[in-house]
């Protein structure tokens, strides 16, 4: 209650107003039958000490993030995120309004989603990006929506490589409509075979759907597999997870895709048990008008100034309503903010920089981790900050020693890929010093 | 800046869903209705469909877009498309300023010229629009 | 007479126009093993051509002056309807950012995540007291989403009986995303016509209800901030009919803690975490749109699910009737921890006083408008009221100039357009959040403009005056779309 700011009094003298004698006639237009004769079973109130001691202990039931060593990727990213991040998001101009519809009170928001707008395209090497969209999965989805309506065909090939939970998902969100999602496995080393891939493209394939680095953590020759793509008129779609990535390897729109698209959570947002997180997507400029989600563009008022407007917005489901591009409203806003502010913080050079680290770090674990007797890289082809392990036994069991010392050794692959149970997956970052790297290498050998 | 008075050419023949069409011999040309463009606000995209497409009388042919709304156009009668106007793609406001001359949106031809007689008249229009237009 | 809003006396131009070559606003972290033998060159980029490079003191000063282009909800009223833009406590964002909760990895094992699993389960447990239904799921990133959940376990229900039916209806005064989620799921959209009152015509809705509907979707109140009282009979004419009835709880703020969906004979609904649990909109988003269901519903629910076992709670995959997975991971965790503190903050008294003054704060505005502005409806408003501009058309004024010329006078304005059922429509929801001095001021400006609209509606038409920038040319902008920076081109504004 010491969020509502009228007073007893306060509010006798409204309903006085109204000529009601109690705030019960307030819903006099709710059926008796349904207004609860008792008050909602819930805890009782509590005042904010309480509420902070109350959800720090629960947040205490988590595992130390900084007591333990943790080696996860798997689509989700542990960075370093510069402290000017939180400070700016926290501005209650930015995370307190709304989505900016009435753009003369909302330039500061639509000119931050136009600056990231452009930081995608120049990411990824494409035209237009839009405003964000939920997650990396939902992105996929609507990456696979926008092939089918743009080629007007209706078979999408989804190589192997691609994080099985954004396959999952977007099965979930497009299974009611005409699409079929043919799901070959990769090639033995670890990457999409393009012989495979080739013999089942055909003329009614929409997209070619690819993920760079794949989940394996290998990277995909893009420019072969987008050639292949386009030799049957599909489209070549780029699915990223681990958006760091791309301030090393080259950008997919300079290797033939068509759409890049995925997860930024990387980015500066932080991991959060899994969301909310911030998807992108990102288009050549002849799929404008079939992009999902927002768009920001520049226009000019009465005297010339240059501001920012949500444009194109009749693609969108408040205008087209059952024939929207996608029904997606909300964006991640705050989330994209975060990500434009990493992104200009970081600057050219941070980001050149922190994705070699990332790299460095990765192969100096993977050539420890491979020198352990039993031990071995299965897929020894480039990788960036992820890759597979392969153990002389069992890894969940081997996965659980290590937890039980504080490491968290990666992510035990047999939970996805049942061939997979010997194999782990490991992600190394910047904030993995090379004490925790030396340690891991360490308590691996001494668990085996 | 003064609004144009809407009108009714009275050499033109008018479908209910608003588009118009000039017939002259067995080419007709179709567009929308002042009245139409009034509605829609001002027109930012035009979507037309290609040279040699077959069309069918009250079925979509394409749609048109305005900053706040989007609108399908039905072909008022049944034919080929001989052309569309490409310079909407560049100026698509020649709907709004000129919708019965320089906004024109296809040349099609026409295969059951009695089509015609089942589309309103300047007149027939004009009343329609006044009592409601839907 | 008019507020002066400061804008800023410099205009602020775009990242990329300040950028200076070899500069950089962080450092990474050190590094003292060996670096990595470069990548081959065929994978990798020279560098991120046009990317900025700035310092950080730049940084924090082009954000900081971009921030000041917005107007907060922190600063004054946001009488935005059906959005609910309510406070935003800030000790959510404390919570939010504990370290156990903000550093946790989606794939932790279970064991190493029980704090995220045991606010998980909290939350299901407290929305499903809260609404009347029986079980929850916690993934759909959004309302829109969480409206897509729904409507495809509506479906999977209906196809568990042999026959998936054709036909979604929904009123013709619903929110965008209700037929676009229904066309997502594969099926046909239906209006249902209000009537005088505002509400489903019930008699048009029996006419309708034939067997190849699936679902009634239905927002209550409606979005005209009516209540749909004949809920009961409606309820009963789609069940009899096989068909199952889905709310969209956009509007739940309006008798939170009062009456719960689940009683009035709603199957499955969605609720929004940025709208009626006080999660902060962030000028766009993360939201968040839980999914309710009733029993016979509960084996299509989104997978994993946080399930008790003995030595505490797990995510559980073996439910072989769900309709799969929506999110990524869970959903927006982040808005879960922050909308269960919220209603740990509240209780149920707090919730219930919540829904008693959004109506109250709602009807005084009412009480105060409807003299000078058109009340298109005659019914009982809950949390929300709609005008119109029909009382200005004589002067050549419309609901938008209106709306822009509020934001001369220091509000944001209303929602406008919307419902598309009533011309030139203003949909204020003023939430409980708001002391009666500053429904005042909005009630004194809202009267002022329509004096000004006479007297000099020249002035009101070419609104606002006193904003960083004008109305701008949307059909310019949609013509020709600029959508990103080029090198090359500047922004026009600088200096």
């Amino acid at each position: 209650m010491r969020y509502i700011p009228s007073s007893t009094a306060e509010r006798k003298k409204l309903l006085q107003v109204l000529g009601l004698d109690s705030s019960e006639r307030l819903f006099d237009s709710i059926p008796a039958a349904y207004r609860l004769k008792r008050p909602l079973n819930l805890p009782p109130p509590q005042a904010e000490a309480d509420l902070v001691a109350h959800m720090r202990e629960l947040s205490r039931r988590n595992l130390d993030p900084y007591e333990s060593a943790v080696f996860l990727g798997g689509g989700a990213y542990r960075h370093f995120i510069p402290a000017v991040v939180d400070h700016l998001i926290s501005r209650a101009e930015f995370y307190s309004s709304y989505t900016p519809y009435q753009p003369e009170f909302s330039q500061g928001t639509l000119q931050g989603i136009f600056e990231f707008q452009t930081l995608i395209c120049q990411l990824t090497g494409l035209e237009v990006a839009n405003a964000s969209l939920y997650d990396g999965a939902s992105a996929l989805a609507e990456g696979i929506l926008l092939a089918h309506r743009a080629k007007r065909r209706s078979r999408v090939v989804v190589a192997g490589g691609i994080h099985p939970e954004y396959v999952r998902v977007a099965r979930t969100l497009t299974s009611r409509l005409d699409i079929e999602m043919i799901t070959p496995p990769l090639g033995s080393d670890g990457s999409a075979s393009l012989d495979t891939i080739e013999s089942i493209l055909t003329s009614q394939t929409a997209a070619l759907v690819i993920q760079q680095p794949n989940f394996l953590g290998r990277v995909e020759d893009v420019e072969i597999l987008a050639e292949a793509a386009h030799r049957v008129g599909a489209l070549c779609v780029v699915v990223v997870n681990e958006a760091v990535s791309l301030g090393l390897l080259r950008a997919p729109g300079s290797l033939g895709a068509d759409v890049v698209l995925g997860e930024a959570q990387s980015l500066g947002v932080p991991l959060s048990f899994g969301g909310p997180y911030l998807g992108f997507m990102a288009v050549r400029s002849e799929y404008v008008r079939e992009l999902p989600g927002r768009l920001v563009g520049q226009a000019k008022d009465s005297q010339g100034r240059v501001g920012y407007v949500l444009t194109l917005a009749t693609r969108e489901q408040h205008i087209r309503r059952e024939r929207a591009t996608s029904n997606i409203c909300t964006n991640e806003g705050l989330c994209m903010l975060a990500a434009t502010l990493f992104m200009a913080t970081l600057g050219k050079q941070g980001m050149r920089e922190l994705a070699l680290q990332n790299h460095s770090r990765a192969e100096y674990a993977k050539a420890a981790l491979a020198r352990i007797p039993g031990c071995r890289i299965p897929h020894p082809g480039p990788t960036f900050n992820e890759f597979v392990l392969e153990l002389p036994k069992e890894a969940s069991a081997v996965h659980r020693k290590l937890l039980a010392r504080g490491t968290v050794a990666g992510l035990p692959l047999g939970r996805f890929f049942p061939e997979r149970k010997k194999d782990l997956l490991i992600c190394v970052t910047e904030v993995n010093s090379r004490s925790q790297i030396d340690r891991l290498v360490k308590e691996m050998e001494e668990v085996l | 800046m003064t609004e144009p008075k809407a009108s009714y050419p009275a050499d033109l023949r008018y479908s209910k869903e608003h588009e118009w069409v000039r017939l002259e011999g067995t080419v007709g040309t179709v567009g929308i209705t002042f009245y139409a463009q009034s509605e829609l606000g001002d027109v930012v995209f035009v979507d037309l469909p290609q040279k040699g497409r077959a069309l069918v009388a009250a079925e979509e042919l394409g749609t048109i877009e305005s900053v706040k709304a989007v609108s399908e156009i039905y072909a008022p009668m049944s034919g080929e498309v001989l052309e569309a106007n490409e310079s909407l793609r560049d100026q698509p406001e020649k709907v709004n300023a000129d919708p019965y001359g320089e906004g024109w949106l296809i040349k099609m031809k026409v295969t059951e010229p009695s089509e015609l007689e089942g589309l309103l008249t300047a007149e027939g229009y004009k009343k329609y629009v006044e009592e409601g237009g839907h | 007479m008019s507020v002066n809003r400061h804008p800023p006396k410099r205009r602020e131009g775009l990242l990329f126009e300040r950028s200076v070559p070899g500069k950089r606003g962080c450092d990474v972290p050190a590094w003292d093993g060996p670096v990595a033998g470069k990548l081959d060159r065929r994978w990798t980029r020279e560098e991120i051509e046009g990317f900025p490079e700035l310092s950080e003191r730049e940084v924090v000063r082009h954000f900081t002056r971009l921030s000041k282009l917005n107007y907060a909800n922190d600063e004054g009223l946001y009488p935005l309807g059906s959005c609910t833009m309510k406070y935003n406590p800030k000790v959510h964002e404390k919570i939010a950012r504990l370290d156990g909760f903000a550093e946790a990895h989606p794939l932790l094992p279970d064991e190493a995540a029980q704090g995220c699993l045991q606010v998980m389960a909290d939350l299901e447990g407290y929305l499903s007291e809260i609404t009347g239904m029986d079980a929850f799921t916690l993934q759909p990133a959004a309302g829109a989403q969480g409206e897509f959940t729904g409507i495809r376990m509506v479906r999977a229900f209906h196809e568990a009986r042999g026959n998936p039916r054709q036909v979604v209806l929904i009123p013709d005064s619903a929110h965008g995303t209700n037929p676009a989620s229904a066309h997502l799921c594969g099926y046909r959209v239906e209006e249902v016509p209000s009537d005088e009152r505002g509400c489903v015509n019930l008699a048009d809705l029996k006419e309708r209800m034939r067997e190849d509907v699936a679902v009634l979707m239905l927002t209550n109140p409606n979005t005209l901030g009516v209540f749909e009282r004949e809920i009961d009979e409606i309820c009963r004419v789609v069940h009899s009919g096989g068909g199952l009835v889905y709310l969209d709880g956009a509007n739940l703020n309006a008798f939170v803690g009062v009456a719960r969906p689940g009683d009035m004979g709603v199957d499955v609904m969605h609720s929004n975490l940025h709208k009626t649990f006080s999660t902060p909109h962030g000028g766009g988003g993360p939201g968040s749109g839980p999914v309710g269901v009733k029993k016979p519903l509960e084996r299509f629910l989104p997978v994993p699910r946080v399930v008790r076992v003995e030595s505490g709670w797990r995510l559980r995959e073996d439910f072989p009737d769900s309709i799969g997975k929506v999110h990524s991971f869970y959903g927006n965790f982040g808005m879960h921890v922050r909308a269960a503190a919220y209603i740990l903050a509240n209780g149920a008294q707090g919730l219930r006083r919540i829904a008693e003054t959004a109506v109250l704060n709602a009807n005084y505005l009412r009480k105060r408008l409807e003299g000078t502005y058109h009340l298109p409806y005659a019914s009982a408003s809950l949390h929300e009221v709609i005008l119109s501009d029909r009382n200005l058309e004589k002067f050549g004024v419309k609901t938008l100039d209106v709306a822009k010329r509020l934001m001369d006078y220091g509000f944001h304005p209303p929602t406008i357009y919307f419902p598309l059922i009533v011309k030139g429509a203003l949909m204020i929801e003023p939430t409980e959040s708001e002391p009666i001095e500053e429904l005042d001021a909005f009630v004194d400006a809202m009267i002022r403009i329509a004096r000004e609209a006479e007297e000099d509606p020249e002035m009101v038409r070419t609104a606002p005056h006193t904003t960083p920038v004008g109305r701008l040319d949307e059909a310019a902008a949609a013509r020709k779309p600029v959508l990103r920076w080029t090198p090359g081109e500047t922004s026009g504004g600088k200096g």
